[in-house]
Formats: structure tokens, C-alpha cells, sequence
């Protein structure tokens, strides 16, 4: 194990950050901890590198008991959410800072530090700015620096809180892939913090969903999107239609396909792609109308509504590929059959 | 007008600063130059060359430098445990650091010539221990110019140390450095600008500052004489001429110190990347 945190626990006054977490994480791996804001996914990262003290429990880097370890001592690199480069300095010190404050027996000569910090500019492809001021790059440029600025220390495990949160979306997008590239190259062990289940589940290996100070569930991103452990893991990853079968649903439910026998709790969870649509044949009880449709790239989202036993009506989304929905030759306002294929249940 | 402005209201605002600035500032210090040039040049340079009003000088703009760069340390002290610490009693210590700001001069004056006299409380207590005198010597000059000038540095230095990120101090751990090398190297930098500012306002309130420092110098001429007590002196003899002469010379040589602490302030301000 490279990273081991064992019944962590912290609390700010009367609030829990963190109720008894464990967690253990492999060398290698590139971890995404995700959850809503204030799930203390911030705190337990901020713990593991030592900037935050823990209550109660330990925490374990390549297998030494760092609990009582300043965050100097740990090895770790942190890259912050703001980034939190030395304003003062040009790029090329902020990133030879960890090499020059060694201590002097342990420090490297200057042409060293000057072809390492050269290295590492370029392996963040950014060594023409290497004579600047953070002041002067942009949010994605201070995002790389910090980047290697945290990688010259040449840490053990690498953290980094929140890493793509200040950038625009485009930029977002190419820092994802490029993050995740560099993690193959590199191969140090990381985890990063994000509130954001689509960069969770396209950067990281292994996906830790935490809610309310507590771990939900862990896995593989295509586990938690598969398998979700509850009712809070589905519908906080991906998107997902929640039909409570106390609310008259059951009838309905099956009418369009789902089998009862299958039933395993009172609320089914139906993501968007498991819902298929034709046209309305013929006056069947299970229509929905079709209200509306976005795009999102290579999928239609189409927006249905159906109306409920007491005349309430409920909106139900379900998504397919473009040429499909093409075929299909719907337009607003139509009656649609439907069918649901699979379902979560829970309690 | 060829082009209308997006800041409205430009003619009124440049007028009103102008006519402020000539009735404030630009007439009386013409008055004053004007008056100085009643002397000829021999008969001004005699005056500046007067062991008196040389010595006077050395008294007034040594101490309020070495006083201002004090301020400036215990200052940026203060500055910090405002900002960094919590204790019992911070807002009523915050309040008393502006005290030095609204106390009438002469009564903090009076103050600390009576605390600080050889017969004073701590001026005794010192005088036991040390045999050091602190009042009625320079040295009393510059307790008080450090009193006057305190509040300015800690003012100037507290938003800007309010200000600055925390996650940088993070950071310097996470890389490695000690909390020295990290308040040398990282904090110290982004604060330097402010307190240097902090200073620069201590020295030149230091300079001027009359009140406050006749009561604790002892105004011995040659030792403890500040040059504006000086011109009062040339003043009341209705040696109009030569009063202005010393407050003109004083003028140019603060102009010119702060001309240069600006300088440095620019040098510290590039060479931190802030500029």
C-alpha cells in the first residue's frame, strides 16, 4: 500500500469533516476522492499530507507511520487549489524552490537544480515562460507550474486538491487528458480532490465517493458507474431517473418492461441510456409525450413527460445516439412508448 | 471636445485637485521660497553651515531614521500578532495602536518625559540597571519619534499581511522548507513593499514632528535640539529669513529621502515581481 489512512476522524466544533475513515490505496494508482461540497473530501487530503491534523486515527505513506510527521518530513507533493505560487518569484524559482531549501549537505549544485527545473519546465511544456511572473500566465500555465513545482521535490505521493476547479472548460479538458497522461508516464501514486463526477470518472483509476465525512463507495470508475453501492452513489454519478414505487409507480413500471420479480426495494434508479423510445403504435397507457430534446455531442437527451395517476405529471430522461433519435422522426409534442431495460433498486 | 470621456465628471475632479493642491500645498511653500530669496546665496549657506543648524539637522534626521526603521521592525512585529494570533483584550490593544494618532502631541510629549526622566518610573529603572539616561538625550528623541511613528507601520503592514494567501506558507512546507526559510524566503518578500511604505511615513512624520519630542529632548543646542524647534527659535528673534531658509532646506532634503525611499520601493517592488 503507498498511501494507508486508518479510522481517521476530525471534527470542526459540532461538525463531523470526517467520521472513521479508512482507506487504503495502491501504489501507482491515480485516485479521484469525490463528493459534494463540504463531504470533507478536502479535509482527508489536507490530513494525508499533513497540513491538517486528525483527531483520532493514523496515516501511513509507504508504510512508515507519518501521524505525527510535519508535512515538510512526508515527501508529499501538494498542489493547491489556487495554485499558492510565490507571487515573488519568477517561474524557474518557484519550481527550484524544494531543491534549494535542502538542506546543505543534501542540496544539489546549481547546475543541477537549473537542468532539473529546465526538465521539469519542459515536461509541463512550459519552459519559454520559465523568466516570468506567476502574475502574468494564465489559470491553466499556474496550474502546470505548481505541477512540476510540486514534482521537483520528487515526491512519493503526489496530492493535489481541487486541481482542475479554477480553469474554464476547455482548458479543463485538455488538462484532464494531459494530467492523466503524465500520471502513466510518471507513475507516482495520486490522488486528487474533485467535485466533479465526469473529471472523477475520465481521470481516475480508482474512483473513492464520499459523502457526509464517510466513504460510500470505491472502485474502479466503471464499478461505481455500474454497481452503485446506494441510492446517494447513483444518483450522484452519472444521471439517473428515480421512480418511488410508494408514489403509484409500481403499476407503471411494469407496463413498460420492468419485471416486479426483480424488485429489490421500493425506489428504482433508471439511467437515461437504459430507456428506450419508439413512436406510439397504438393507445396503449403507458404513453409519455416527448417535450423536449438537447444535444450533448454524439447523444440526444430527450426530455419526456409522463403523467402521473393524479394528474401530476413527472419528466423522465432518456438518452440515445443521434442517428437513432433521427430515425425515430419525433417531434414535440408526440406520443412515445417506452421501455425500461434495467434498473438499480434501493431501499 | 474631440472625444467624450468614460469617467464622467473629469473637469470638476482635476479642477477641484488643482485648486486644493495651489491653495494647500503650491502657495504656501512658494511663500516660503519667495522669503528665502530675500538672502543672498552667501548669506543662506552661512546660515546652513551654522555648527548649530547643522548639528540640529543631524539630531532631527538621524533619529527620526533611526526611529522609523525601529517602528518599522517592532511595527511589522506588532502588525503580525494582530493579524496571526488570537488573544484576550485584541480589540482593545487594536484601538490603542491608533492612540499615538489622536493624543494631542504635547500630551503624549509630556507623557513620556515625565515616564522616561531619570526620576521617571521606567527612565529610573533603566537609569538603575544600565546607568543608560533616556531622556533629555537623543535617545529620548527617538523613544518618542517611535512612539509617533509606530501606528503607521503597523497600519500599512496589516492589510497587506491580512491579505496574503496562507496556502503559499503551505506550500513552502510541502516543498520542504523550514517555517525560517519559509517566512525568509516567502513571506517576508510579499510583505517588505508595506513595510517599507510603513517606514518611509514614520520618517517623514518623524522629521516634522515637533510636540511630542521638545518636552523629552532637553533642547540642548548642539545635542538635543530638532531643527523645528529651531526655526521656532529664529522665528520668535523675528529672524524670518532665516527660518525659512533651514525649513526650506529641510523641505528638499525630505523631498529628495523620499524621493528615494520611493526608489527602493520600486527596486523592492520588480524584483519581487509585483510591478
Amino acid at each position: 500500500m503507498s498511501i494507508s489512512v486508518n479510522n481517521i476522524s476530525k471534527h470542526f466544533g459540532a461538525f463531523t469533516a470526517l467520521d472513521n475513515i479508512s482507506l487504503d490505496i495502491p501504489e501507482g494508482e491515480l485516485v479521484a476522492l469525490l463528493g459534494p461540497s463540504g463531504c470533507g473530501k478536502t479535509t482527508l487530503l489536507r490530513i494525508i499530507a499533513g497540513l491538517e491534523q486528525a483527531d483520532q486515527g493514523d496515516v501511513f505513506l509507504k508504510g512508515d507511520k507519518v501521524t505525527d510527521q510535519p508535512v515538510k518530513n512526508r515527501q508529499i507533493g501538494f498542489v493547491f487549489q489556487h495554485y499558492a505560487l510565490f507571487r515573488h518569484m519568477t517561474v524557474f524559482e518557484n519550481v527550484a524552490f524544494g531543491l534549494r531549501v535542502k538542506p546543505r549537505r543534501e542540496r544539489l549544485g546549481e547546475a543541477i537544480i537549473r537542468k532539473k527545473v529546465h526538465d521539469l519546465l519542459s515536461l509541463v511544456q512550459l519552459d519559454w515562460l520559465h523568466d516570468r511572473y506567476p502574475d502574468q500566465l494564465s489559470g491553466g500555465q499556474r496550474q502546470r507550474i505548481a505541477l512540476a513545482r510540486a514534482l521537483a521535490v520528487e515526491p512519493s505521493v503526489l496530492l493535489l486538491d481541487e486541481p482542475f476547479g479554477a480553469l474554464d472548460a476547455s482548458v479543463r479538458k485538455d488538462l484532464r487528458q494531459w494530467l492523466r497522461n503524465l500520471h502513466h508516464d510518471l507513475n507516482v501514486t495520486s490522488i486528487f480532490v474533485t467535485h466533479d463526477q465526469e473529471e472523477a470518472m475520465e481521470v481516475a483509476s480508482q474512483v473513492v465517493v464520499l459523502n457526509h465525512g464517510r466513504i460510500e463507495q470505491q472502485g474502479a470508475p466503471g464499478d461505481i458507474y455500474d454497481h452503485p453501492a446506494n441510492a446517494f452513489v447513483s444518483r450522484f454519478i452519472g444521471q439517473t431517473n428515480v421512480f418511488d414505487l410508494d408514489e403509484h409507480d409500481a403499476d407503471w413500471l411494469q407496463t413498460v418492461g420492468l419485471s416486479m420479480a426483480q424488485q429489490k426495494g421500493k425506489i428504482a434508479h433508471v439511467r437515461p441510456h437504459d430507456i428506450v423510445i419508439e413512436k406510439s403504435t397504438h393507445h396503449s397507457d403507458a404513453y409519455v409525450t416527448l417535450k423536449d430534446w438537447q444535444h450533448l455531442g454524439s447523444l440526444i437527451r430527450i426530455e419526456l413527460v409522463k403523467s402521473g395517476v393524479n394528474g401530476q405529471a413527472a419528466s423522465v430522461y432518456a438518452e440515445m445516439s443521434n442517428d437513432q433519435f433521427r430515425r425515430l422522426h419525433l417531434n414535440r409534442g408526440d406520443k412515445v412508448d417506452l421501455r425500461i431495460r434495467h434498473a438499480h433498486w434501493f431501499h | 471636445m474631440p472625444q467624450s470621456n468614460i469617467m464622467p465628471g473629469f473637469r470638476p475632479a482635476i479642477s477641484f485637485t488643482l485648486v486644493y493642491l495651489a491653495l494647500i500645498v503650491l502657495i504656501p511653500l512658494s511663500a516660503m521660497l519667495l522669503k528665502t530669496f530675500q538672502l543672498s546665496l552667501d548669506e543662506y549657506w552661512a546660515i546652513l553651515t551654522n555648527a548649530r543648524v547643522q548639528a540640529s539637522f543631524r539630531v532631527s534626521f538621524g533619529a527620526a531614521l533611526i526611529a522609523a526603521v525601529i517602528a518599522g521592525v517592532f511595527g511589522f512585529i506588532i502588525a503580525w500578532s494582530l493579524v496571526r494570533y488570537n488573544f484576550p483584550g485584541k480589540r482593545l490593544f487594536d484601538a490603542l495602536i491608533d492612540l499615538p494618532f489622536a493624543l494631542p502631541t504635547a500630551v503624549a510629549g509630556i507623557v513620556l518625559a515625565t515616564i522616561y526622566e531619570p526620576r521617571g518610573w521606567i527612565g529610573k529603572l533603566v537609569m538603575d540597571s544600565t546607568g543608560i539616561q533616556i531622556a533629555y538625550k537623543p535617545l529620548g528623541i527617538t523613544f518618542a519619534l517611535i512612539f509617533i511613528g509606530l501606528p503607521f507601520v503597523v497600519r500599512t503592514v496589516e492589510p497587506v499581511l491580512q491579505e496574503f494567501d496562507t496556502a503559499m506558507e503551505e506550500a513552502a512546507a510541502s516543498l520542504g522548507a523550514t517555517r525560517l526559510q519559509a517566512f525568509v524566503k516567502v513571506i517576508l518578500p510579499n510583505i517588505l513593499p508595506a513595510t517599507i511604505t510603513g517606514v518611509a511615513l514614520a520618517f517623514a512624520r518623524g522629521v516634522g514632528e515637533y510636540g511630542s519630542v521638545i518636552f523629552i529632548a532637553g533642547n540642548m543646542p548642539y545635542i538635543s535640539e530638532i531643527v523645528p524647534l529651531l526655526i521656532i527659535t529664529k522665528l520668535e528673534q523675528y529672524d524670518y529669513a532665516g527660518a525659512t531658509a533651514i525649513g526650506l532646506t529641510m523641505l528638499i532634503l525630505s523631498f529628495l529621502l523620499l524621493l528615494l525611499i520611493n526608489g527602493l520601493q520600486w527596486w523592492v517592488r520588480r524584483r519581487s515581481g509585483q510591478l
